[in-house]
């Protein structure tokens, strides 16, 4: 077929409005959601946080996490006064069940939920050799399953600890950030069932979000800074001794 | 012109190579998914798959469309900002299908404690109690009506 300069013309409108669509990245599942209207992270207000499991609870429901692992899971620190350096750090079962009384007086006690932080500059991402994980366009650090090989690369690149192998696919499970819900306007599932509101879903681009806000007007850190991971998990609050 | 005498073989080798190339580009064509680095390194199709699994939760909202009675005991309540499935469970398939799928009568002996009982590393300024000395094993549904947990009128029994 020979192309000529009339075709030419009539082509390029044609494929310019053919790559709009693809850079629009649309997922077909959620015709009214634009990736690139959306920058999703998390605030966690630790003062908030009771310990009670029930995001660690919704999580796996959600997401048929397989028992013993964890997408989220929540830890009991207790910073005794004499040592802060060392802080005793239990996790029964990941908070699934909530906690048994603390043993020590005194000192500092309180909870730290943890989950993936969804790193603007990930580690898990850098490492993978096949593509198989990858930050989408709207923040989420996600998984491609049918990519994965298994290797364990990112399991050892994540400095938080939030990846795993799932003992029947062999391959790697993560925190989505439920991303089957928010890009259908729905909250995460472990947001959904927090009953105090220590965890809540941020649109960092959506200059309405009251993230904004707060970020200014409270003390938030985010976990090991000195990664340079940029990671979009705030925590209100955050004691020194958290690892 | 000595040095080109037997180029021959040398275009016999640029031949093979050159078929080669055309074999790899090919094969890769035919190998790599056409969503592949749409966005970056990676499968574009993986993010549409991701964001296609069914919700377990069906979220607030939902609930609310139809339980307004339930919202309005919250309201003005300590549990007004406590989402439904936080203790009633993920309930998608009931907001889906609110005649066939009922939710499970849920426990309060269960519930309850799940939040509030006393715990060191729980924040001081949320209530909390020793189940065991709280309510002489009473359930605590004797008293409080979960909805609305401040004590009224004797809980919903």
């Amino acid at each position: 077929m020979n192309i000529t300069r009339r075709h030419m013309l009539l082509l390029l409108p044609a494929a310019a409005l053919a790559w709009k669509h693809v850079l629009a990245g649309t997922p077909e599942a959620s015709p009214n959601y634009k990736m690139t209207e959306h920058w999703w992270g998390m605030l966690i207000d630790l003062p908030k946080c009771i310990g009670c499991g029930n995001c660690v609870r919704a999580c796996q429901a959600e997401n048929d996490v397989p028992d013993g692992y964890f997408r989220t899971w929540v830890e009991r620190y207790h910073v005794s006064d004499y040592d802060i350096e060392n802080p005793a750090v239990d996790s029964p079962d990941g908070g699934k069940e909530g906690f048994p009384p603390a043993k020590a007086e005194g000192g500092r006690n309180f909870f730290v939920p943890k989950l993936c932080n969804h790193c603007a500059d990930s580690p898990c991402t850098q490492v993978c050799p096949v593509g198989a994980t990858f930050i989408s366009p709207d923040g989420v650090v996600l998984m491609d399953k049918t990519y994965c090989l298994g290797c364990r690369y990112c399991v050892q690149a994540c400095p938080y600890g939030c990846r795993f192998i799932h003992p029947k696919t062999q391959t790697v499970e993560k925190c989505t950030l439920c991303y089957h819900r928010i890009t259908k306007g729905l909250i995460t599932a472990c947001c959904e069932a927090c009953p105090t509101g220590a965890r809540q879903l941020a649109d960092l681009k959506n200059p309405n979000d009251p993230i904004h806000e707060f970020l200014k007007t409270h003390n938030v850190q985010i976990l090991k800074p000195y990664m340079a991971t940029h990671a979009k998990v705030f925590y209100n609050s955050l004691d020194g001794a958290v690892r | 012109m000595k040095v080109f005498q037997n180029a021959g073989h040398l275009f016999r080798l640029a031949a093979v190579f050159a078929v080669g190339g055309v074999a790899f580009i090919g094969v890769r064509a035919f190998l790599v998914p056409k969503s592949f680095g749409q966005y970056g390194h990676y499968r574009g199709n993986a993010i549409a798959e991701i964001a296609a699994r069914p919700v377990n939760f069906a979220g607030h909202q939902a609930c609310e469309d139809c339980h307004a009675d339930v919202l309005e005991k919250k309201m003005g309540g300590k549990h007004v900002h406590v989402n439904c499935e936080a203790c009633h469970g993920p309930q998608a398939k009931h907001a889906e299908d609110p005649g066939s799928v009922q939710p499970a009568k849920l426990d309060t002996a269960v519930l309850c404690v799940r939040c509030h009982e006393a715990n060191l590393a729980k924040p001081k300024t949320f209530p909390q109690v020793v189940s065991a000395d709280h309510a002489n094993g009473l359930a605590c549904d004797n008293c409080h009506q979960p909805h609305s947990p401040v004590i009224t009128d004797g809980g919903t029994k």
